[in-house]
C-alpha cells in the first residue's frame, strides 16, 4: 500500500466542476439524481402536452383537433410517458439522491452501474418518442393488449417502438433496483438498524423488490410479443390455439405491482414531510413499515382485478375481489398513521406540507373508488369508462405526483443549496390542487353516465358535455400551475434563499450535512443511535419516547466545505463507459426495428456491430478500477 | 496529502460483512427466477393446446392433423406418422454433462480458494489435478459448451422433423424457453472463459475467490433452472 504522502494513484475528482463532460461522466449519486429529476420533468412537460391536446379535443362534443389515429397515439404515449418516463424516474431521482444520504453512506454500492441506469433511461425515453418524429408513435394503449398489438392488426412500427422502448427502460429499472437493494442492505452507517431507516428509504427498499420481481414478467410478455411480430411465433395467435388472456395475465402480474412501484415512493416522501412539519415523530413507525411490506406482498396477488370483464368465472373473480379489498387495509392504516402524526402536532403549513397533506386527503378518494371496483359486479359497470380514468388519476396524480411535488419542495434545498420560493410555490400548489380536482372529479360522473375511455369524439346530448368541459378547464389550470412550478425551480436554482444545513428542522441524517451535499456526503460517517438522530441532538424533547441508545451524535458545521482531497476520501473516477454501454445497448435493440422483411441484413449487421461495441465498452468498464486504491 | 491514515479514508466495512457484489448477484438471481417462472408457466399453460403437430410426446399424423398414428398404422407399422419430438435419452446425456459442470465449478472455486496453501510434499497426480483452477475452469466451460452443442443438435434435428419456432404453440414456447436457457449458458461460458483468461494472465488466488464465487452462483443457478426445465418439459408428460 502506498502511503498518502506518496500516493501518485490518487486523482481527486471534484464533482462540482461544471461543463457538459463532467455531467456525461459523473458517477456521483447526487448528480445522477439531479439528472433523473430534470429529465423526468422534461418528459412531464411532454406527457402533459399530450394530455392537454386530448383535453382540447374532448372539451366539447365532436371535437376535431386531432384525428382518431393521432388520438390513439396521444393516449398511449401519455400513459406510457407519465408512468415510465415521469413518475418512475422522478421516484428514481429521490432514490438516487436520498438513499445514500439517509443511510449515512458516501455513494451507492455500484456508482458506475447507477450512471448506466440513468443513461439507459434517457436513451429509452428518446427512443420511444422517436416514434413521433417518424409519424409512428405507439398507439396500442399503455397496456398494449393483444391481439390488437400483434402484427396482423398493427403492422406499423408504432408497437415496435413501444415494446422495444419498454424493454430498454426495463433494463434501466432492473439495474437500478439491484444497486439500491445492495446499497440499503450493505451500506448503512453504524447503528442504522433496519428499524431505524427513514421511512422514505424503507418504502424505496420495498419498491426495489417489487421492481426486481415484477419487471422480468413484463420482459417475457414483451419478448413473446416481439417474437410474434418479428419471427412469426404463436404466443398470442388465437388461431393457433393461444390463450387470448395470456398477455393480460402476464401484463397485469407486472402491471399491478407497478402501481405500488409508482405510489410507495410518494408515500415514503409524505412520511418524511409530515413528521418534520408536525414536529412529532411518525405515528406507528413499525406499523408503517409492515403495512408497506403487506401492500407489496398483496400487490402480487390482485392482478386479475384488471380483468373482471373478460369472464374468468365466479371463483377467480371472487378471489381477486377479496385480495383487492384486503389491500385497502394496510393502505388505510397508513392514512390513519399520517393523520395521527399530525394530531396534536405543531403544524407548519409550508408548500411541501400542503402537497403532502393533499396526498393524504385526495389519495383516499382514489382509494375509495378503488374499493368500489374491487367488487366485480360494480366493476362490470365501471370498467373501460371514465370512472376508471378518474380513479387512477386520483391515485397517480393526486397521489404519486402530489407526493413527488411535495418531495421536490422539501428536498430542493438539499439538492441545490437554495430554497424554492414559497409564495410562487403557494400559487403552484393551490392551482394544482384546484386543477387536479376540477379535472378528475367530474370524470367520475362522465364515467357513471357511460362515457367510454379512449374515445376521440362523442356526440352531444348524452349528458357528458358539462363534465368534459369542467375536466378540460381543470387541465388548463393544471398546466398553468405546472408552468409556475417549473419557473419556480428554474429561478430558485440561482435566486432562491440560501438554505443552510437544515432549513426545516428535520430529524434525519441528510439534514446534518451542508446543502448542497458535498461530493463525499459525510466527512465523518455518522454513528446512529435512534430513528431521529438530528432531533436527539437539536430538540431532544421531540424524540422523547422513541427508542434510542446512548452514543455520540455528530453534526457537520465546517467553516467551509472541504474537498474530498483535503479530507483524504477516495472518490470514484468519473467515466464515460457506462454511457457508452447504454448507448450501444440501445442502438443494438433499436436495430431490431429493421428486422421486418427486406431490411433483415441491415438489422443483423447493426445488431452485431452494436453488440461488439457494447461488449468492448463493458469489458473496458469492468477492468478499470472504480476509485483510487484504498489507503490504509 | 496530509497524513497516511486518516480514519475515514478507509472504506467502512459493509453492514452485513458480505461484499456488495455478492448481495447484488442474489438480487439478480431472484429476478431471474421470475424470468424463468414466466417462461416455464407459459410453456405449461400451452402444453396440449397446439392445434397442429408435431407434438412433444405423442405420435402425430401430418395427413389428418391428429396427435396419433395415421389411419391404418400402428406402433409396429409406420408409414407417414411422425414420432414424438422430445428425445429423452439424448437430452439425459446433455443434462448429465451440465450437472457435472456444476461439480467442476465447485472444484474450480475450491482450487482458487486454496491456491495459497502449500501442496503436500510429493503431491500425487490427483492432488495436482485437484489444485488446478485453470483445469477446472476450462472443464466447466467445456461442459457448458458441450451442453450447447447438444442443444444445437437438438434444435437442428427438430427443425428437420418439422418443428420450428413458428410451427405451433409447442414450437414457440419450447424454443423460446430452452433458447433463453441456452443464452444464459452461453453468457456463463463467456464469463468462465473470461475468468480463465485472467487466471492464465496473472493467476487467480484467494483474493479473487469472490469473483469466482459469484460466477459459480450464476452457473449453479442456470443449472438448477435446467433441472426444472428437464423435469417439467421432458420427463412429465
Amino acid at each position: 500500500m502506498a502511503t498518502a504522502a506518496v500516493s501518485p494513484s490518487y486523482v481527486p475528482t471534484e464533482s462540482y466542476e461544471s461543463g457538459v463532460w463532467s455531467w456525461l461522466t459523473t458517477v456521483d449519486h447526487k448528480r445522477i439524481g439531479a439528472l433523473y429529476m430534470y429529465t423526468a420533468l422534461v418528459w412531464f412537460a411532454v406527457g402533459g402536452l399530450e394530455a392537454l391536446i386530448m383535453r382540447i379535443q374532448l372539451q366539447g362534443p365532436n371535437g376535431h383537433v386531432v384525428s382518431a389515429e393521432t388520438f390513439n397515439q396521444l393516449f398511449t404515449m401519455h400513459g406510457t410517458t407519465m408512468i415510465f418516463l415521469v413518475v418512475m424516474p422522478l421516484s428514481a431521482a429521490f432514490f438516487n439522491f436520498l438513499i445514500p444520504l439517509q443511510i449515512g453512506a458516501r455513494d451507492v454500492a455500484f456508482p458506475r452501474l447507477n450512471a448506466f441506469s440513468y443513461w439507459v433511461f434517457l436513451a429509452g425515453g428518446l427512443f420511444m418518442n422517436t416514434g413521433w418524429l417518424v409519424g409512428a408513435a405507439p398507439n396500442g394503449g399503455w397496456f398494449g393488449y393483444t391481439p390488437l398489438t400483434t402484427y396482423t392488426y398493427s403492422p406499423g412500427l408504432n408497437i415496435d417502438f413501444w415494446l422495444l422502448g419498454l424493454q430498454i427502460l426495463g433494463v434501466s429499472s432492473l439495474a437500478a433496483a439491484f444497486n439500491f437493494i445492495t446499497t440499503i442492505i450493505n451500506m448503512r452507517a453504524p447503528g442504522m438498524h433496519l428499524m431505524r431507516l427513514p421511512m422514505f428509504t424503507w418504502m424505496a427498499f420495498i419498491v426495489q423488490f417489487l421492481l426486481v420481481l415484477a419487471f422480468p414478467v413484463i420482459t417475457i410478455a414483451l419478448v413473446f410479443l416481439q417474437f410474434d411480430r418479428f419471427f412469426g411465433t404463436n404466443f398470442y395467435a388465437t388461431a393457433a390455439g393461444a390463450d387470448p388472456l395470456l398477455w393480460q395475465h402476464l401484463f397485469w402480474v407486472f402491471g399491478h405491482p407497478e402501481v405500488y412501484i409508482l405510489i410507495l415512493p410518494a408515500f415514503g416522501l409524505t412520511s418524511e414531510i409530515l413528521p418534520t412539519f408536525s414536529r412529532k415523530p411518525l405515528f406507528g413507525y413499525p406499523v408503517m413499515v409492515y403495512s408497506g411490506m403487506l401492500i407489496a406482498f398483496l400487490g402480487f396477488g390482485v392482478w386479475a382485478h384488471h380483468m373482471f370483464a373478460v369472464g374468468m368465472g365466479a371463483i377467480a373473480d371472487s378471489v381477486f375481489a377479496v385480495t383487492t379489498m384486503l389491500i385497502a387495509i394496510p393502505t388505510g392504516v397508513k392514512i390513519f398513521n399520517w393523520i395521527f402524526t399530525m394530531v396534536g402536532g405543531n403544524l407548519r403549513f409550508t408548500v411541501a406540507m400542503k402537497f403532502a397533506i393533499s396526498l393524504v386527503g385526495l389519495f383516499v378518494i382514489g382509494g375509495v373508488s378503488g374499493v368500489m371496483h374491487a367488487s366485480p359486479p360494480a366493476d362490470l359497470q365501471q370498467t373501460d369508462t371514465y370512472f376508471i380514468v378518474a380513479h387512477f388519476h386520483y391515485v397517480l396524480v393526486a397521489g404519486s405526483l402530489m407526493g413527488l411535488w411535495a418531495g421536490i419542495y422539501y428536498y430542493f434545498p438539499k439538492i441545490s443549496g437554495r430554497m424554492l420560493d414559497e409564495r410562487l410555490g403557494n400559487w403552484h400548489f393551490w392551482l394544482f390542487f384546484i386543477g387536479v380536482n376540477l379535472t378528475f372529479m367530474p370524470m367520475h360522473w362522465s364515467g357513471l353516465y357511460g362515457m367510454p375511455r379512449r374515445i376521440y369524439q362523442y356526440d352531444a346530448g348524452q349528458g357528458w358535455e358539462i363534465f368534459n368541459l369542467m375536466s378540460s378547464i381543470g387541465a388548463y389550470i393544471q398546466a398553468v400551475s405546472v408552468i409556475l412550478g417549473f419557473w419556480n425551480i428554474w429561478r430558485s436554482r440561482t435566486h432562491g434563499k440560501i438554505a443552510g444545513n437544515d432549513p426545516w428542522g428535520a430529524p434525519s441524517l441528510e439534514w446534518s450535512i451542508p446543502s448542497p451535499a458535498p461530493v463525499y456526503n459525510f466527512a465523518v460517517i455518522p454513528t446512529v443511535t435512534s430513528r431521529y438522530p438530528l432531533w436527539d441532538l437539536k430538540s431532544p424533547e421531540l424524540s422523547r419516547g422513541t427508542l434510542h441508545d446512548r452514543g455520540e451524535q455528530h453534526i457537520e458545521q465546517p467553516e467551509r466545505v472541504q474537498t474530498a482531497e483535503e479530507l483524504g476520501i477516495p472518490m470514484p473516477y468519473p467515466t464515460i463507459k457506462p454511457l457508452l454501454v447504454a448507448l450501444f445497448m440501445t442502438l443494438m435493440l433499436s436495430s431490431l426495428l429493421f428486422i421486418h422483411k427486406d431490411k433483415m441484413p441491415f438489422a443483423v449487421v447493426g445488431i452485431l456491430l452494436c453488440a461488439m461495441a457494447m461488449t468492448v465498452s463493458l469489458y473496458s468498464w469492468l477492468t478499470a478500477p472504480l476509485e483510487p486504491e484504498h489507503q490504509h | 496529502m496530509a497524513t497516511a491514515a486518516l480514519p475515514h479514508s478507509a472504506h467502512p466495512a459493509t453492514t452485513t460483512g458480505l461484499d456488495h457484489r455478492k448481495v447484488a448477484i442474489w438480487a439478480f438471481i431472484g429476478s431471474e427466477c421470475m424470468l424463468f417462472a414466466s417462461l416455464i408457466s407459459t410453456y405449461l399453460i400451452y402444453k396440449g393446446r397446439s392445434v397442429t403437430g408435431p407434438f412433444p410426446h405423442e405420435w402425430y399424423c401430418p395427413d389428418t392433423h391428429v396427435p396419433t398414428f395415421c389411419p391404418g398404422e400402428s406402433a409396429g407399422h409406420i408409414v407417414h406418422s411422425m414420432k414424438p419430438i422430445l428425445n429423452i435419452p439424448v437430452t439425459s446425456q446433455s443434462t448429465f454433462v451440465l450437472l457435472m459442470s456444476s461439480l467442476a465449478m465447485v472444484l474450480a472455486l475450491a482450487a482458487v480458494e486454496n491456491k495459497d496453501k502449500p501442496l503436500p510434499p510429493n503431491p500425487g497426480l490427483g492432488t495436482r489435478i485437484l489444485s488446478s483452477s485453470k483445469l477446472w475452469l476450462l472443464m466447466t466451460a467445456a461442459m457448458g459448451t458441450t451442453f450447447l452443442g447438444y442443444q444445437a443438435f437438438e434444435f437442428t434435428s427438430f427443425v428437420h422433423e418439422g418443428l420450428t419456432i413458428r410451427s405451433n404453440l409447442f414450437g414457440s414456447s419450447f424454443f423460446t424457453l430452452t433458447g433463453f436457457h441456452g443464452a444464459h449458458v452461453t453468457a456463463g461460458v463467456l464469463w468462465l472463459l473470461t475468468l480463465l483468461a485472467i487466471d492464465v494472465k496473472r493467476g487467480l488466488g484467494p483474493k479473487d475467490a469472490l469473483i469466482v464465487d459469484i460466477s459459480a452462483l450464476y452457473w449453479h443457478f442456470v443449472d438448477v433452472v435446467w433441472i426444472a426445465i428437464f423435469t417439467l418439459v421432458y420427463l412429465i408428460r
